[in-house]
């Protein structure tokens, strides 16, 4: 037989609230978690303070020689002096304005985006930016002076590389996708063939093949230039990715969806581009960013087969002998340009992810 | 009656597909009589014939015996080998650091869980390149010359040529340790095996882990004895402008390592974090609820669903991470790429043989590790009744 015992008042717990409780809880709960904080705070401060002093206490910003770096920290005059090399390359100083002014424009163009609403007319907007894009660069129109695209380098080349590359794959990897999911027999075998051949093999492959292969299959006197040669492997490669990515958005949509597209009469066509594509092309929006930050990263690649992006520019400014030592400087720097595009890029995925994820449940 | 057969989708799908067929076969004539046209005109020689050549030229890294005198095909063997070594060494170190940043990532620790984070969103963010360059050019390069290494407990050196450390003598000594890591890795397998029957039979736990470590440490120490003690070093000691004598890792090697370590443990860490977080929060209190440890539910509960999603995802960083070591050509590591696609192509100039020969090994490095992958998912695969 149970008998009631009183048991002892219990002390109030110590403050749930405040910042001396959540220091408690988050960083030293356990003997463990309060050693890994302990090291984690060693790390930071290993990391932090030396680069900051490095970074900017001693850096040198001003001057424009060699001289004027001497306080022993980082030498930013050299990317001053280097940078229109960084965002240019080659490219003629007078004729820069024609490089900016595309900057300019695809901004009022995405400016644009947000009053416009028919789909058509943004399509034919974004074809004829890049159409007015191209013969800006390239000149030899309009009483353009000509630029030859060897002289096409730095950031400017990274994302010409990077916009071209996925904005060509797009269309070829729509048409993989749907004809992977095809019950045409030989188209799917096609498309497989294709897709996982190219995903199966590296980047610079291709654009080896691209770069000595490709001359070869056509006849003499077909010449391509290196950067074209250099766009078509990128657009192959990436093609096949786009694909993929497209193809798992078309599995995440119902057979209902089919079934009632066919069930009002659609052909094939109609199904796919009114019915099915709008709605896996949303779903696969996510993934598509996620396959531009890998492209945009991979487009360094294309120093290995001799052209001048950002990358080589910086690699190559660094062997100037004049500003010979500096290459930490010029790395630090390109690091930090392609991170805040791909982080930029990626924040903007995980953005549209959520998004989208409402719409769907 | 034709129109009404053109609406036949079968029909249609026959004349779509002929016309496909007739469009590529065409094609690849265009393309194979050009180049025939154009290998004839240039003088390129065809034929496989180049990998019985002398290559000439040297590689400064190799597994197996190389020199200048051996063949292109031997150069293609070097530079596979090559491959599959910094492959093999960038999973093993990749997968170690993304499994522990992964878990970390999900700490209850505030500063771990962001730290952990800021590696991931810092690392994945950057091109693997421009990694590979970083590592190369500023850090090992920069490394003071051998006369001034970096000097640890006068066993390993660091300097401009490389990381330097002792290598044990192939002795007995050695191979009946080696033989013992052997003898212990088998007995746990056994073990482990004979503590889940039990498990199953009798429901009665038997903790292997600590029964293991302690083979891995006595096992070794016993053959120790047993084979003669006498484990010699090769210790690495500089003789004039270089070091001579145990083992080096180049800065290419390093450099590629470090990278591709780096750069694949995020992608691997965002697998491990979401393979965790994608077991239901159900299952965590349906196991807390019967009273099990945190231990046993992770073990029981928790990890086997989470591998189930995690490893598809992961086995697809590996075939990245092969796919990366390519890019070894921009340091000069002697991989496939580098030697074969590069050194020898540019000697011998049958770029369509050699390319090909390149994508060849790629292919079916993936196709090998896609079989792998689809025998996991299958054997994973949940069994519902």
């Amino acid at each position: 037989m149970a008998i009631f015992q009183k048991v002892e008042t219990r002390t109030a717990p110590s403050s749930t609230k405040g910042f001396s409780y959540w220091i408690k809880y988050n960083l030293f709960s356990t003997p463990l978690n309060a050693a890994l904080t302990l090291l984690g705070i060693a790390i930071l401060f290993w990391i932090i303070p030396p680069f900051i002093k490095w970074a900017y206490i001693n850096a040198d910003f001003q001057g424009s020689t060699r001289e004027d770096c001497n306080s022993g920290g980082a030498c930013w005059v050299f990317i001053r002096m280097k940078i229109d090399m960084f965002m240019y390359g080659f490219y003629p100083s007078v004729e820069r304005w024609r490089v900016n002014t595309i900057y300019g424009l695809f901004f009022i163009l995405m400016g644009s985006f947000k009053f416009l609403k028919s789909p058509w007319i943004k399509v034919i907007l974004m074809h004829v930016y890049f159409i007015a894009g191209f013969i800006l660069v390239r000149g030899d129109m309009f009483g353009l002076e000509y630029v030859p695209t060897d002289k096409w380098g730095g950031l400017m080349l990274t994302i010409l590389v990077a916009a071209v590359g996925i904005v060509s794959a797009f269309p070829i990897g729509v048409i993989l996708a749907l004809g992977r999911q095809s019950n045409l027999p030989i188209i799917k075998s096609v498309s497989v063939t294709y897709i996982e051949f190219i995903r199966g093999v590296p980047l610079i492959t291709i654009l080896f093949m691209s770069s000595i292969i490709l001359p070869l299959f056509f006849p003499e006197g077909v010449t391509f230039d290196k950067l074209l040669r250099a766009l078509i492997g990128i657009a192959m490669f990436e093609a096949a990715y786009i694909a993929e990515n497209i193809r798992g958005g078309l599995q995440s949509i119902p057979k209902g969806q089919y079934e009632a597209a066919d069930a009002i009469g659609f052909s094939y066509w109609q199904k796919m581009f009114l019915i099915i594509l709008p709605q896996a092309l949303k779903v696969a929006i996510p993934n598509l960013v996620g396959v531009s930050i890998a492209l945009f990263q991979d487009t360094t690649l294309v120093l290995i087969i001799g052209l001048f992006d950002l990358l080589a520019m910086v690699r190559l400014s660094a062997a100037d002998s004049y500003w010979l030592g500096y290459e930490t400087e010029g790395y630090v720097f390109v690091t930090f340009i392609f991170w805040i595009f791909c982080y930029s890029m990626s924040n903007f995925s995980q953005k549209l992810e959520k998004r989208f994820n409402t719409n769907l449940r | 009656m034709l129109i009404t057969l053109l609406r036949n989708p079968k029909v249609r799908g026959f004349i779509f597909q002929f016309l496909t067929v007739i469009g590529l076969v065409a094609f690849l004539w265009y393309i194979g009589i050009n180049t025939v046209a154009n290998i004839e005109q240039r003088g390129i020689q065809t034929g496989f014939g180049f990998l019985n050549g002398t290559a000439g030229f040297g590689i400064d890294q190799s597994p197996i015996s190389y020199s200048e005198e051996d063949t292109h095909g031997r150069v293609f063997l070097v530079g596979l080998l090559n491959t599959l070594i910094i492959a093999f060494v960038g999973i093993v170190f990749s997968t170690i650091v993304g499994v522990i940043i992964g878990i970390l990532r999900l700490s209850k620790n505030w500063l771990i869980a962001k730290l952990a984070r800021g590696y991931i969103d810092f690392f994945r963010n950057i091109p693997l390149l421009l990694q590979i360059l970083f590592w190369y050019n500023v850090v090992l390069r920069a490394m003071p010359s051998p006369k001034q290494s970096y000097n640890f407990y006068d066993m390993f050196f660091i300097n401009n040529r490389g990381l330097y450390f002792p290598l044990p003598a192939y002795n007995i000594t050695f191979y009946t340790i080696l033989g013992s890591l052997v003898v212990a890795l088998l007995a746990t397998i056994v073990l482990n095996a004979w503590a889940n029957k039990r498990k199953e039979t009798k429901g009665e736990d038997f903790i292997v882990i600590p029964w293991a470590i302690g083979m891995f440490i006595i096992f070794p120490f016993i053959a120790y004895f047993l084979g003669g003690s006498h484990l010699d070093f090769s210790y690495p000691e500089l003789r004039g402008f270089n070091f001579k004598g145990g083992k080096t890792l180049s800065p290419e090697f390093l450099a590629l390592a470090f990278a591709l370590t780096i750069y694949t443990a995020t992608f691997i860490a965002e697998a491990v974090r979401s393979g965790i977080e994608a077991v239901s929060h159900g299952q965590k209190e349906a196991a807390a609820s019967m009273g099990m440890s945190n231990y046993q539910s992770l073990k029981l509960v928790i990890l086997p669903q989470a591998i189930r999603i995690s490893i598809p995802p992961i086995i697809n960083q590996y075939l990245n991470l092969i796919k990366n070591s390519s890019l070894a050509t921009a340091v000069g590591y002697p991989e496939i790429v580098t030697v074969f696609a590069g050194t020898s192509l540019n000697q011998v100039g049958q770029a369509i043989e050699i390319i090909s020969m390149t994508m060849l090994v790629y292919l079916v490095i993936s196709l090998v590790v896609s079989a792998v992958l689809n025998w996991f998912n299958h054997k994973m695969k949940i069994k519902e009744r």
